[in-house]
């Protein structure tokens, strides 16, 4: 068995065709560095060794047989917000701990038909949400860049186990920018693509109009070819976009010259970190270099996107949390008096502290008298959100901003202040509101932490997002660099 | 801005339990919370319609045929408490 492996999974894909070592051997290599190394990340919540192996050696006895794909014996860590079949999936609640998935989501079937292997299930905020990993039942993960600090949230676990080289890529969900925040904080390549672009179907729910699966990996190129992977049209999914499968890594390469890109001025405000700023600026001159040409545009209305988002959010997460009552799945309550008790009590159980805030919001803004106040408030800024992007563009070809105010927080400095919390997607959430793809990647460190770009593109625009990112990751090694602990991969 | 009775009420409608430490921290929390929201005031929306979904795309309709095998017992295995195929609850009639 080599001692080091290649750590995309472009790298990983050209050493398995090659045959210079097995999807075995590989995912032996992965799970002996989860092993070594979670205890102090505690990025995943369930691993699932033999499940792996099995998986591997079928891959390997696939290629045997002349079998071959981009993906085919590469090993992923899978959120645990996705069902696999016959795998706990417990979405970091105590609500779900002992729920075992009786099917397989559409993400993981697609990801399975791939050839891919999973070696096991990623933490993750309580039911998605969070923006720091700090709600799950299983205890927060650890940033592999400074273990007091947070990995970003929701998909705080796959970001983490990613940036440590536990896995090459993972899943991940982002409805408020649940993808893209973590994969700042740690350093990795996330992209949320436009909703509808993945099914969501096993995928479990928390704000439906609002939740989109999409990739973490080290590279622009690495996520192109996962997400070639997870989109296409899905029937059980009914948002599904009813689009052609598309090759994401079309464009890679393209020239960025006459790129238009537009930097919305609300997004370089008063509460982005100054030394983030600079890091961004550095970034959009290497743009430039490319041949990009930059202009300020305004995104007025995203001013007002994090309250609409936890207006909304909360709402729909109000209706589809109403699910878990104690009957059907999920936790129960020990001796119930009454079917009143049973509900009230499993729940009260069931469910951490910030999701039973964000049904109580939510239930406050669909009730009666307070519905138009609120929800319907929030629906009407929700279109003029849109409408701004769709403004916007008309002149430019692609949007770039901070993906987050600033880098990675300490653990538990916002915890108790579920509005400074909330906060730290006031650059993500209005593209999600809007529907949009948007992508963050490595663009410098501060204080030893990573700074994360985001490039927020048109709707299904995802491979000119991606181009943009490849280029940008052609001439800069932030996406390359490692937490020194980790060792050797 | 909610008091503690009222959050008691948004508590029976969502059908969560809560002790007085958790009503008296929600008092603070959720009061913190609806003043960030309540910056939406600050944009003059009448007349522009309510946006419930990015795409605006219809529901999909398919012919009415059945498409779902019986996997009753699949999904009822993890099921805290059945019989005979059926979810068991508190007796509801006395």
């Amino acid at each position: 068995m080599r001692s080091v492996f290649p750590a995309t999974l472009k790298g990983l894909a050209a050493g398995l065709a090659r045959g210079d070592f097995t999807s075995v051997d590989l995912t032996q290599h992965y799970l002996a560095r989860i092993a070594a190394l979670d205890p102090r990340l505690n990025s995943f919540i369930s691993v699932y060794p033999e499940r792996a192996l099995a998986a591997a050696a079928g891959a390997d006895a696939a290629r045997a047989r002349g079998a071959n794909g981009p993906l085919l014996g590469i090993p992923y860590a899978n959120k645990d917000i996705f069902c696999a079949a016959g795998t706990r999936t417990s979405c970091a609640s105590r609500m779900l701990d002992s729920f075992i998935a009786p099917y397989d989501a559409t993400v993981v079937e697609r990801l399975t038909a791939a050839g891919m292997v999973m070696s096991g299930k990623t933490n993750m905020d309580e039911f998605a949400m969070g923006s720091s990993n700090e709600t799950s039942y299983y205890g927060p993960t650890r940033n592999p860049w400074n273990l007091d600090c947070v990995p970003g949230g929701s998909s705080g676990g796959s970001a983490a186990a990613v940036a440590a080289r536990l896995a090459p890529a993972a899943t991940g969900t982002d409805t408020g920018g649940s993808i893209r925040l973590p994969a700042a904080f740690c350093g990795i390549s996330g992209i949320k693509p436009t909703y509808g672009r993945v099914s969501r179907y096993g995928m479990i729910a928390f704000a439906s109009s609002l939740d989109q699966g999409g990739p973490m990996a080290l590279s622009a190129e690495d996520l192109a070819l996962m997400l070639n992977a997870m989109c296409g049209f899905d029937g059980r999914d009914s948002t599904s976009a009813p689009r052609a499968d598309e090759d994401f890594t079309r464009e890679l390469d393209a020239p960025l010259r006459g790129l238009r890109i537009g930097l919305p001025r609300e997004f370089f405000d008063a509460a982005l970190d100054p030394a983030v700023g600079s890091c961004l600026e550095q970034a959009l001159a290497v743009l430039r270099r490319l041949g990009a040409e930059c202009r300020e545009i305004s995104l007025a209305s995203t001013a007002y996107a994090i309250p609409a988002y936890y207006i909304l959010s909360s709402a729909e997460c109000s209706s589809n949390l109403s699910r878990y009552d104690g009957v059907r799945f999920g936790h129960r309550c020990a001796d119930p008096a009454n079917l009143e008790d049973l509900y009230t009590r499993s729940r009260a159980e069931g469910f951490g502290a910030e999701v039973k805030r964000r049904i109580l919001v939510g239930t406050y803004a669909l009730s009666a008298g307070y519905y138009a106040a609120y929800y319907a408030k929030a629906q009407r800024l929700r279109r003029l959100i849109k409408e701004d992007f769709q403004a916007a563009f008309a002149d430019v070809d692609l949007i770039a901003g901070p993906t987050a105010p600033s880098v990675a927080f300490r653990l538990g400095q916002k915890a108790a202040d579920p509005v400074q919390m909330y906060l730290s997607d006031i650059y993500t959430t209005a593209v999600n509101l809007a529907g949009l793809p948007a992508a963050s990647i490595p663009a410098g460190f501060v204080n030893e932490l990573p700074v994360g770009l985001q490039l927020i593109g048109n709707y299904f625009s995802e491979a000119k997002v991606l181009n943009v990112a490849h280029r940008f990751q052609g001439e800069t090694d932030w996406h390359q660099h490692t937490p020194s602990w980790i060792g050797s991969t | 801005m909610l008091n503690a009775a009222q959050i008691e009420a948004l508590s029976r409608l969502a059908r969560i339990q809560l002790d007085a430490r958790e009503t008296a921290a929600l008092v603070t929390q959720l009061g913190e919370i609806l003043n960030l929201v309540e910056r939406m005031n600050a944009v003059a929306t009448d007349g522009v319609e309510p946006l419930a979904h990015p795409l605006e795309i219809d529901s999909r309709r398919r012919a009415d045929e059945i498409t779902e095998q019986d996997q009753r017992a699949n999904l009822q295995h993890g099921a805290p408490a059945t019989e005979a195929g059926y979810y068991l609850v508190p007796r509801v009639i006395e």
